[in-house]
């Protein structure tokens, strides 16, 4: 039984078929991921392992327990976190707040509690504090720790939404495009800390990427699709070498 | 300009950040509590009932601000709430049901309308939400004005002075402490919510609802649960507004109430604490202000009808236009430049650029 397991997926919206028989399966501690051209339903395979849709068919099993059919919040509950395309941040909240509600699937104090700030809440406060604590060091946040997400630089939105996803407690960290929209360092740094992620936290990363040379440097196995369907799947240099793969990106040879 | 040295995460979580803001809350409240000591005879009746409003405003000012600045869904019908706590407070004094347990009631019975209002709010958002707000304000409106054999109809009712524990709030100084002390309970209540993990959710589902979902918060229950504590306490609000006039009838419930307390929350300044207490300092003074102000103007503006409204619809669209924050933004600027004196510049409030967002997944 695998770690996380896709199992014949597919979604059509209407007559689009989105997403047409995708299996795959991740293995625990490697990265995996995702490639292909715009519209090949890279996306739509996050939205849903997320549950925003729902599958029209297949299954998806996380640990051995098929997802599929829970509500999307309890996704988090499972250990599976993720971070979006065009960055989905608390834009009026500080980064330290934004970390903290990473926090809530964490939750154990109830409504009265909060509402009298009983010992208990102080105490998972900290507790709450300590463990986002710990993420910020990790991927280097100090000096925005009270900065209002609203007035940070697009890089620095990216890194914090990777470690609101960290705060989670995932077991599985899905990227939705993590070096988009970053510059050659910011993109470098994004490969330290993907490595760092896999190696130092242990966590398996489930990954959606155009940026070939982030790619290869940090994916175990690659998945190439083209629109809604498989291409191959292999090792960063299989999958680049594959016929196909370029046939999707750069068309038929003449 | 004060930095602050952290050595300790309590130091972020207490009430109060530093000595100043202790030195200065500590001020403000001994000022309330030995205010009507202190106010001269003539004045002392008049201005202690205008704190008491601006009491009661503040309560469902603070209540506002919980859904509208802090979960981003509006509500343009919270005048209905008030009136569900106000007509269950008179129902239950006549019954003779105790203060302490009719004013509870009143805030659970306006809770439960909350919880009904609220069911369409999983399903609305923005201006949609707004209308369907306005029509349940609209609908209770009418429901207060037909339903003769609870409500009174056009008629009215009559509240006698709170029994609390057998000692009567019978005048306007005792109703002051009583007001005041509500307020600060639920100030309290809403401040403690917010730096807890379900006052952050409110904030998320404000600000992202797609990565709330994702961050594990459930949409639907935390939504509703909004949408029935600010109900609740506005409940509390409408009875403490019932004792205060003695005699309500549905038309002190209204659409233009409704908006009123709308319009406390964008003037006092969205998601802001302080928002909630200056814009009920704004909404009780302003028409006290513009009655002055009539002394002192031509007879051909003064004896207008419509005076009132009109000023006040302006206020709110300059408000919109030039100070979105509010006067607590105002308030936040006129500090920062004085602590800055004389580096402040012209900029540093401005809005900064917002980045796209995903498209709506739903």
């Amino acid at each position: 039984m695998s770690f996380f397991t896709c199992d014949h997926l597919s979604i059509q919206f209407g007559g689009v078929k989105a997403v047409t028989d995708v299996s795959f399966a991740v293995e625990p501690g490697e990265v995996f991921t995702i490639i292909g051209p715009n519209g090949a339903g890279k996306t739509t395979i996050f939205n849903l392992i997320s549950l925003i849709y729902p599958p029209t068919n297949g299954r998806i099993v996380f640990e051995g327990r098929e997802i599929t059919g829970s509500s999307p919040h309890q996704v988090a509950n499972l250990g599976i976190a993720r971070t979006f395309q065009n960055i989905e941040l608390f834009e009026h909240a500080t980064v330290l707040q934004n970390l903290l509600i990473g926090r809530h699937n964490h939750r154990r104090t109830n409504l009265l509690q909060e509402m009298l700030f009983t010992p208990a809440v102080r105490r998972a406060e900290i507790a709450h504090r300590e463990a986002v604590e710990k993420v910020i060091d990790f991927l280097d946040l100090q000096r925005h720790r009270e900065s209002m997400v609203a007035g940070l630089p697009y890089g620095v939105r990216k890194v914090v939404e990777l470690a609101r996803a960290l705060c989670t407690g995932p077991k599985l960290l899905l990227l939705d495009e993590p070096s988009s929209g970053l510059n050659p360092e910011e993109t470098d740094d994004m490969a330290f800390w993907i490595e760092d992620i896999k190696k130092d936290l242990g966590l398996t990363v489930l990954m959606v990427e155009h940026d070939m040379g982030l790619v290869s440097r940090v994916s175990d196995r690659v998945l190439a699709m083209n629109q809604g369907e498989m291409l191959a799947m292999g090792t960063p240099a299989e999958v680049q070498a594959d016929a196909r793969v370029i046939e999707a990106y750069l068309g038929k040879a003449q | 300009m004060r930095f602050l040295f952290k050595t300790d995460y309590n130091q972020d979580i207490r009430l109060f950040k530093h000595g100043g803001q202790v030195f200065w809350y500590g001020l403000l409240a001994i000022a309330l509590l030995t205010l009507p000591l202190c106010l001269p005879e003539g004045l002392r009746d008049y201005m202690l009932g205008q704190l008491v409003f601006v009491f009661i405003y503040s309560i469902a000012g603070f209540a506002l601000m919980l859904l509208i600045g802090f979960t981003g869904q509006i509500s343009l019908g919270h005048a209905a709430f008030m009136a569900v706590g106000a007509y269950t407070e008179a129902l239950m004094q006549a019954k003779g049901v105790p203060f302490v347990l009719s004013i509870t009631l009143a805030a659970l019975f306006s809770g439960i309308a909350g919880v009904i209002v609220g069911l369409p709010a999983l399903r609305l958002k923005g201006i949609y939400l707004g209308i369907a707000t306005l029509s349940f304000g609209y609908i209770s409106e009418e429901i207060t004005a037909r339903w003769e054999s609870v409500t009174g109809g056009n008629s009215g009712k009559h509240l006698k002075a709170i029994d609390l524990f057998g000692y009567r709030i019978d005048d306007d100084i005792k109703l002051y402490y009583l007001t005041l002390a509500l307020l600060v309970l639920v100030a309290l209540a809403i401040i403690n919510l917010m730096r807890s993990p379900t006052g952050r959710a409110f904030v998320a589902i404000r600000d992202s609802e797609i990565s709330a979902q994702s961050m594990g918060i459930h949409l639907a229950k935390y939504k509703t649960m909004s949408f029935a504590l600010s109900a609740a306490i506005t409940g509390i609000a409408g009875a403490l507004y019932a004792h205060k006039l003695t005699f309500i009838t549905p038309e002190q419930f209204t659409l233009l109430a409704s908006i009123e307390l709308a319009t406390l929350v964008f003037i006092g300044g969205l998601g802001s604490f302080h928002g909630a207490v200056l814009g009920a300092v704004f909404i009780i003074a302003l028409p006290q202000a513009i009655t002055v102000a009539k002394d002192y103007l031509p007879a051909s503006i003064a004896g207008q009808t419509g005076l009132q409204p009109t000023i006040f619809g302006l206020i709110l669209m300059g408000f919109l236009l030039f100070e979105p924050m509010g006067l607590y933004g105002r308030w936040l600027k006129v500090r920062v430049y004085l602590e800055l004196f004389p580096f402040y510049r012209k900029g540093m409030f401005r809005r900064q650029k917002a980045y796209m967002k995903s498209d709506r997944l739903k």
